[in-house]
């Protein structure tokens, strides 16, 4: 049986890029009672199950399939965790 | 001369390719072809490849993510690499930059408002086969119906559009001032619509196709499909 790992990829705005959609969660958390936020930044993540048994390799996979689809470079950075 | 032969590539999820079609047989008196996202190849001859709006595989991942990875796109990247004119609207231009045909990428609006009304854009430039039929710092209406028209890029990328005048069209108001009410996605730069570096890919977030008839409300967008057919 083929083995597989789990990669975990999460994609953020980058610094400096307007983040609309964590502004908004900040204001919906401030109308709440939540006091003392002070930023929120929204992204998102996303498991990857890969027929790959070497950490190294599954890794690199992962990081070349955020380079080409799973974010956009202009606006997104991200970073790949084997899980 | 020849009529312009015009292409609508269709994806999952686009909503706009009738309104588009109808602009370009009314420009042109030939009715475009439409093509299917998987199709791997463009009819022969084609002038003009044109992304229309929508919401292209539901918007998932980002808009124009998952379409600008369809295996027509390669096609379109290599018919404007030969110099090829090509389109691209609202979710036309969300494709566009998603693909690296135009540089850039389009975030929500700053608003975080669906933003469905008509918007005020200056023509830039008129030395181009899409606006050669406006005058240079027209003031033309055009309908607008996006969430992610924010027009981002790095500054170098921004400062380099305007030194290169690839800027096509900015939001304005009714004086033809560039102002923050004007564009309220947010655009960088007031940014509505950019051109490749060879001014032959045009990608902007209004909707010209939808004011080309007196019916329609208008006809500020038609000068754009007018130049098109008349770059045949």
């Amino acid at each position: 049986m083929s083995g597989t790992l789990k990669a975990r990829v999460t994609v953020m705005p980058k610094s400096g890029v307007l983040d609309p959609e964590g502004k908004a969660i900040a204001h919906a958390l401030g109308t709440l009672g939540f006091a003392g936020v002070e930023d929120v930044r929204a992204g998102k993540v996303i498991e990857l199950a890969l027929a790959e048994t070497d950490p190294a390799k599954a890794k690199a996979a992962a990081e070349e399939m955020a380079r080409k689809l799973l974010a956009n470079s202009v606006i997104e950075s991200f970073r790949v965790e084997i899980v | 001369m020849g009529a312009l032969k015009a292409g609508i590539v269709v994806f999952p999820g686009t909503n706009r390719e009738r309104d588009m079609a109808i602009a370009l047989e009314r420009a042109t008196g030939r009715r475009p072809a439409m093509l299917w996202h998987r199709d791997a190849e463009l009819p022969a001859g084609l002038d003009l490849v044109v992304l229309p709006g929508g919401f292209s595989h539901g918007d998932y991942l980002r808009t124009g993510a998952m379409a600008a990875h369809s295996p027509i796109m390669r096609a379109v990247a290599a018919h404007a690499g030969r110099g090829g004119l090509t389109l691209g609207v609202c979710n036309g231009f969300q494709i566009l930059c998603e693909a690296g045909l135009l540089p850039g990428a389009l975030l929500r609006n700053a608003t975080l408002r669906f933003l469905s009304m008509d918007c005020l854009m200056r023509v830039e430039r008129t030395d181009t086969a899409f606006t050669a039929h406006y005058q240079r710092g027209q003031i033309i209406r055009a309908p607008m119906a996006h969430g992610d028209g924010n027009y981002v890029a790095d500054e170098a990328v921004l400062d380099r559009l305007e030194g290169e005048g690839l800027v096509a069209f900015r939001y304005v108001n009714d004086k033809g001032e560039a102002e923050p009410a004007a564009a309220l996605n947010g655009a960088a730069r007031y940014i509505a619509g950019i051109f490749s570096e060879n001014r032959r890919i045009l990608g902007l977030m209004p909707h010209p196709e939808d004011l080309v008839d007196p019916l329609m409300g208008g006809t500020d967008g038609l000068p754009l499909f007018e130049s098109l057919a008349s770059a045949a």
